[in-house]
C-alpha cells in the first residue's frame, strides 16, 4: 500500500490548471507553425501567427492566453494499492481548482445550477472522471475546457448499418455546422462506441491526447487522416475567415460497444487546446 | 491584404458607410463589453421601461468576460466570445442606436437583416488571442452589473484595437465568402 496525501493532489492540481491556461502546448505550438507555412489564405496565415504570437505573449507575461479558462475537467487514474489519506479526494480537487483559478487570475466561469444561473465564483466544481487500475501510481490529467468549442460538439446514436461511411459523415457535417464559432483551427476529438456517454467521455479524452502521437490502431490512424483532410477542404480555415487550416488534429478512441449501437461523439476544442498530464 | 483602417468611436454613419467585408481595422475609443448574462438585463430593462447603464447611441459594444486583472495591470486576457448567443437580443439594440459590435462567428438572419436596415456594422476579433488584444486596452472601469463578475458591463478605452470587418452595412458576410474561396 502507498500512501498518497491528499494536500499533494490539491498542490499538484493548482501548479496544472495555471500552468494548461499559461502554456501552450508544445505539440500544438509545432502543429501551428507548420499550418501558417502551409496555409494558401494569407489573413488565415496571418492569423495563425497572431494566435502564436499571443502564445508567446501569454507565456512571458504569465497571463492566460485566452479569457476563457474554461471550466476544469479532471481525469484521474488510480492505482489500486494506493491509500489516500489526510482528507478527501474529490474535495482536495475541488480545492487545487479553487486555488489554481484565485492564485493563477483565471476567470471563474461555472455557474451553480443551469437554470437559476448564479455564478459559484471559484470554478468549482471540476468535471471529474475517475478510473481504477492495477498499481501504485496517480495519473492526473486535467483539461480546463472552453465552451465556444463545446457548445459545437456533438454526440449521435448511429447504428450499425450506417458504418465507416455514417460516422465519418457526421464528423465532418458536426465541424462544418461549426464553422467559424469554436475558434479554428481545432482539435476534433472523437469517441466512437461504448454507450451514450462513454463515447462522450472517449471524446473528451481524445482531446487529451498529444497530437503529435499517432494512433497505435492502424485501421483508426488511416481515418484520423482522411478526416483530417475533408475537414481541411472545408474552407473553412483560420478563425472561420477561409482557408486550408481548419483542424490541426482528429483524434479518435474506441471502446466496444452494444450489437445494437454505433454512438459517435465528437468534441471539439480550439486551438489552445490545453491539457496537462502528470503522474505521482 | 490592404492597409488597416483606423477608425475612433463614436461610429457614425460616414465611417460605416466606408467599411467593407474583409476590412481590417484598428478601433480606438471608448467601447463597452456586454455578453450573455449583461444582454439579458439590458433587455429586462428596456421592456421595463428603463433607463440603460449607458447612452448606447453610435457605440460599439464587444462581447467578452475578461480574466482577472493582475495587480498592476488595466484588465486580464480579453478575447472575443462566440456571438451568436447574442443574436435573440441584438435587433432590440441595434433599433435602439447600437451601432457596431465585436465577437467572433457568424449571426442569424435577423441580425444580418437588422444590420442592414440600421445601417450598422459587425466585426470579428481573433478569437483565443486575449492576451494580445488586451494589450489594446488602456483603461476600464465596470460601469453596470458589479455583481455579474466576468460578465458585468465594462467601459473599456482602447488604442488600435484589431478587428476585421465580417458583416458591412450592407449585409455581405465575410466568413460566407471566404469559405466558398478555398472549398475543394
Amino acid at each position: 500500500m502507498k500512501e498518497i496525501n491528499v494536500a499533494l493532489i490539491e498542490n499538484t492540481i493548482e501548479k496544472m490548471c495555471i500552468d494548461a491556461n499559461y502554456y501552450l502546448n508544445k505539440d500544438i505550438k509545432y502543429a501551428l507553425v507548420k499550418s501558417s507555412l502551409a496555409e494558401a489564405s494569407p489573413l488565415g496565415k496571418n492569423i495563425i501567427n497572431d494566435i502564436l504570437e499571443n502564445a508567446k505573449l501569454a507565456e512571458e507575461k504569465n497571463v492566460p492566453m485566452c479569457q476563457d479558462t474554461g471550466m476544469a475537467v479532471i481525469f484521474i487514474t488510480i492505482g489500486q494499492e494506493v491509500h489516500f489519506v489526510g482528507g478527501n479526494l474529490t474535495e482536495a480537487i475541488n480545492n487545487g481548482v479553487r486555488m489554481g483559478y484565485s492564485k493563477g487570475y483565471l476567470r471563474k466561469s461555472v455557474v451553480k445550477d443551469p437554470l437559476n444561473r448564479v455564478n459559484t465564483n471559484d470554478n468549482t466544481p471540476a468535471i471529474i472522471h475517475y478510473d481504477i487500475v492495477p498499481g501504485d501510481k496517480v495519473k492526473i490529467t486535467l483539461a480546463p475546457k472552453g465552451f465556444g468549442s463545446e457548445n459545437m460538439s456533438k454526440t449521435k446514436m448511429l447504428v450499425p448499418s450506417d458504418g465507416i461511411n455514417g460516422v465519418e459523415d457526421f464528423i465532418v457535417e458536426t465541424v462544418s455546422l461549426a464553422g467559424s464559432n469554436p475558434c479554428p483551427p481545432i482539435i476534433v476529438g472523437v469517441g466512437i462506441g461504448g454507450t451514450l456517454e462513454k463515447a462522450a467521455i472517449l471524446a473528451k479524452k481524445a482531446l487529451t491526447l498529444d497530437i503529435d502521437k499517432t494512433n497505435p490502431n492502424e485501421y483508426y490512424r488511416e481515418m484520423e487522416t482522411r478526416l483530417l483532410k475533408k475537414i481541411n477542404n472545408l474552407g473553412i480555415g483560420p478563425q472561420g475567415l477561409g482557408g486550408n487550416t481548419t483542424a490541426l488534429a482528429v483524434k479518435i478512441l474506441t471502446y466496444p460497444t452494444h450489437i445494437a449501437g454505433l454512438p459517435v461523439a465528437v468534441n471539439i476544442n480550439c486551438h489552445a487546446a490545453r491539457h496537462i498530464e502528470i503522474e505521482l | 491584404m490592404a492597409n488597416k483602417i483606423h477608425i475612433t468611436t463614436p461610429l457614425t454613419d460616414e465611417i460605416i458607410s466606408n467599411l467593407k467585408s474583409g476590412d481590417e481595422v484598428l478601433i480606438s475609443g471608448t467601447i463597452y463589453t456586454a455578453r450573455d448574462a449583461a444582454h439579458k438585463k439590458l433587455i429586462d430593462s428596456i421592456n421595463s421601461g428603463e433607463n440603460l447603464p449607458f447612452d448606447i447611441k453610435n457605440t460599439i459594444m464587444y462581447y467578452v468576460g475578461p480574466s482577472p486583472k493582475k495587480p498592476g495591470d488595466v484588465i486580464g486576457s480579453a478575447g472575443p466570445t462566440t456571438s451568436y448567443r447574442m443574436d435573440a437580443y441584438t435587433p432590440t439594440l441595434l433599433d435602439l442606436g447600437l451601432k457596431g459590435m465585436i465577437g467572433k462567428g457568424s449571426r442569424n438572419k435577423n441580425v444580418v437583416e437588422s444590420i442592414k436596415k440600421n445601417h450598422a456594422v459587425y466585426f470579428a476579433a481573433i478569437g483565443g488571442a486575449g492576451a494580445l488584444i488586451s494589450s489594446t486596452i488602456k483603461s476600464s472601469e465596470i460601469i453596470a452589473y458589479e455583481e455579474l463578475g466576468p460578465e458585468a458591463v465594462h467601459k473599456l478605452t482602447v488604442e488600435n484595437f484589431p478587428a476585421i470587418v465580417v458583416l458591412d452595412s450592407n449585409g455581405n458576410d465575410l466568413y460566407t465568402i471566404e469559405r466558398e474561396k478555398y472549398k475543394k
